[in-house]
């Protein structure tokens, strides 16, 4: 139970009329980075913003580093980006930081550490309605860092970056895992799959496998997550009866910290 | 909720209003002008003595109901508002940020426009002008309040410019400008007594004139003071942490 940082028994979500997530059973261990990968309007983000506490569920519960989602001890320890950049466009880059540090009880030179860390030191002083897309939500990211949350919940953090800053990202949020974080990281891009200790395989608002990168492509005999992920959907397809739950080894359950 | 917290907000608040000079110069010049342009319509009457006080009551009023729905509502759609609603800070914090900040302003907005009646339209003021500015803020905090509730109920900027008819003109035609409100009907006389800016006139109206004493302006004051106070309680009743 203490490995756990999310566990989600039933849950159950509705957005407007439709049942977006229908009976959800979850665990998360610590430590590690989990991959949430599945096609748009699969319910990713709404099973992230459930994790964080800002959604309505219409039943079962989430809890996160063993308390209730979205209680209030857990708003300092559990840090989200949203998928769209949620950042004041009118203030500058380091004032929008500086904002979020106060509000998230952080140092001020927190605001330092992140700049760093996301590479905007260069556009600290910079509008922030003036940067590009990719930028916009490194800040986004950057803010999410703030105060060194036990976990992050972070919705499509690579969308929009070019190959070299999504491997400099990945290459952070390995570090952040290796100091015990937990990251629950959402993606469209198949092979950043291989990069998580874990992957969630979602579609239609259910898990349809829970496995490793490696475990992956050894249940589905293909070469890349790319493959993989398609040779499951169609399996998904194929009749309600046949949804694949491929559990990984009780040891990956359990494993703590990174793999370097 | 936590001051310092508090005080983040409503300095976050005014450094975005700091770096958009235009809204800046609407807020402060704009009352201005549509008084001196009301003055310069009865030049030749001594309507605007009667009315005068009246306008000083309605230009912040309108302008800080504006301001503060279209910000609040650009922070609930841009997603700020839900990243904020998931960090420590509370609905008080949010709330009482934007009205510090917003009544900051306001005082300064008053402040240009008195000024501007008084010196150059010869709008004069016989009682004190401490509670003169009292009143005019309460009235400015009035318009951020219920500013912040309309933007609950607005899904878009449109829909927001859509409330101010409804939130602001009964106020202005039941408040005793067009006619005194003795003379209204009886079922408008009782509504238009229940209505707040009704209240900043007649604060307004005995400020100018010095009839009364301070015990009726402070009376209005706190009766527009209840209806700040409900208007915030409602607001942060809508600012939910969990939406669906
Ligand atoms: N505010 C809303 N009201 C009603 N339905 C919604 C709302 N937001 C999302 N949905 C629906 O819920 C389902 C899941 O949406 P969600 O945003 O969680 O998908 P996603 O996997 O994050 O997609 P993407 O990869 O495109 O971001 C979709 O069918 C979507 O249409
Ligand atoms: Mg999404």
């Amino acid at each position: 139970m203490m490995n756990n940082a999310i566990v989600a028994r039933g849950l159950r979500v509705r957005r407007g009329r439709s049942t977006v997530i229908d009976g959800l059973d979850l665990e998360v261990p610590r430590g590690a980075i989990i991959g949430l990968l599945g096609p748009s309007g699969s319910g990713k983000t709404t099973l992230m913003r459930a994790v964080v506490g800002v959604q309505i569920i219409a039943g079962g519960s989430v809890m996160v580093l063993d308390r209730k989602a979205g209680s209030a001890p857990l708003r300092r320890r559990v840090g989200y980006m949203t998928q769209a950049a949620s950042i004041y466009e009118d203030l500058s880059v380091r004032a929008n930081l500086r904002y979020f540090a106060r509000v998230q009880g952080a140092p001020p030179a927190d605001v330092d550490r992140v700049l760093e860390r996301t590479d905007l030191v260069g556009q600290a002083d910079r509008l922030a309605r003036t940067l590009s897309g990719g930028q916009a939500n490194r800040v986004s990211l950057a803010a999410a860092m703030l105060g060194s949350p036990e976990l992050l919940v972070l919705d499509e953090p690579t969308v929009g970056l070019d190959p070299v800053l999504r491997a400099d990202l990945w290459e952070i949020f390995r570090r952040l895992a290796d100091d015990g974080t937990t990251l629950l990281v959402s993606s469209h891009v198949m092979d950043e799959a291989t990069r998580c200790d874990r992957l969630l395989l979602m579609r239609e608002g259910a898990i349809i496998a829970d496995t490793t990168p490696d475990e992956l492509l050894r249940s589905t005999g293909t070469a890349s997550a790319e493959e993989a992920f398609l040779r499951i959907i169609e399996r998904d397809s194929a009749g309600p009866g046949s949804r694949t739950r491929t559990k990984p080894a009780r040891h990956l359950l359990s494993r703590r910290g990174g793999r370097r | 909720m936590t001051p310092m917290r508090t005080l983040a907000t409503a300095g976050r608040v005014l450094l975005q209003i700091r770096s958009d000079p235009r809204t800046i110069a609407l807020l402060l010049v704009v009352p201005s002008l549509l008084i001196g342009l009301v003055a310069w319509i009865f030049d030749e009457t001594d309507v605007f003595a009667s009315i005068g006080p009246a306008m000083l009551a309605l230009f912040p009023f309108i302008v800080m109901f504006l301001v503060t729905s279209i910000s609040t509502l650009r922070e609930r759609r841009s997603g700020t508002l839900e990243r904020l609603l998931s960090m420590p800070l509370g609905r008080g914090d949010f709330i009482l940020g934007y009205t510090l900040a917003f009544g900051l302003l306001a005082i300064v907005q008053t402040a240009v426009a008195v000024g501007y009646a008084t010196l150059v339209c010869g709008l004069t003021i016989d009682g004190s002008l401490w509670l003169l500015f009292i009143v005019a803020i309460a009235d400015a905090l009035l318009g951020t309040a219920l500013g912040l509730l309309a933007s609950a109920f607005a899904r878009t900027e449109f829909q927001v410019v859509q409330f101010m008819p409804v939130f602001v003109f009964p106020q202005i035609l039941l408040g005793g400008i067009f006619l005194p409100r003795p003379q209204l009907p009886d079922v408008l006389e009782v509504i238009g007594d229940w209505l707040p800016l009704s209240h900043a006139i007649d604060a307004l109206d005995a400020v100018s004139t010095g009839d009364e004493d301070d015990a009726f302006i402070w009376l209005r004051v706190l009766f527009i003071v209840c209806w700040i106070v409900g208007a915030v309680i409602v607001g942060s009743l809508t600012l939910r942490r969990r939406t669906p």
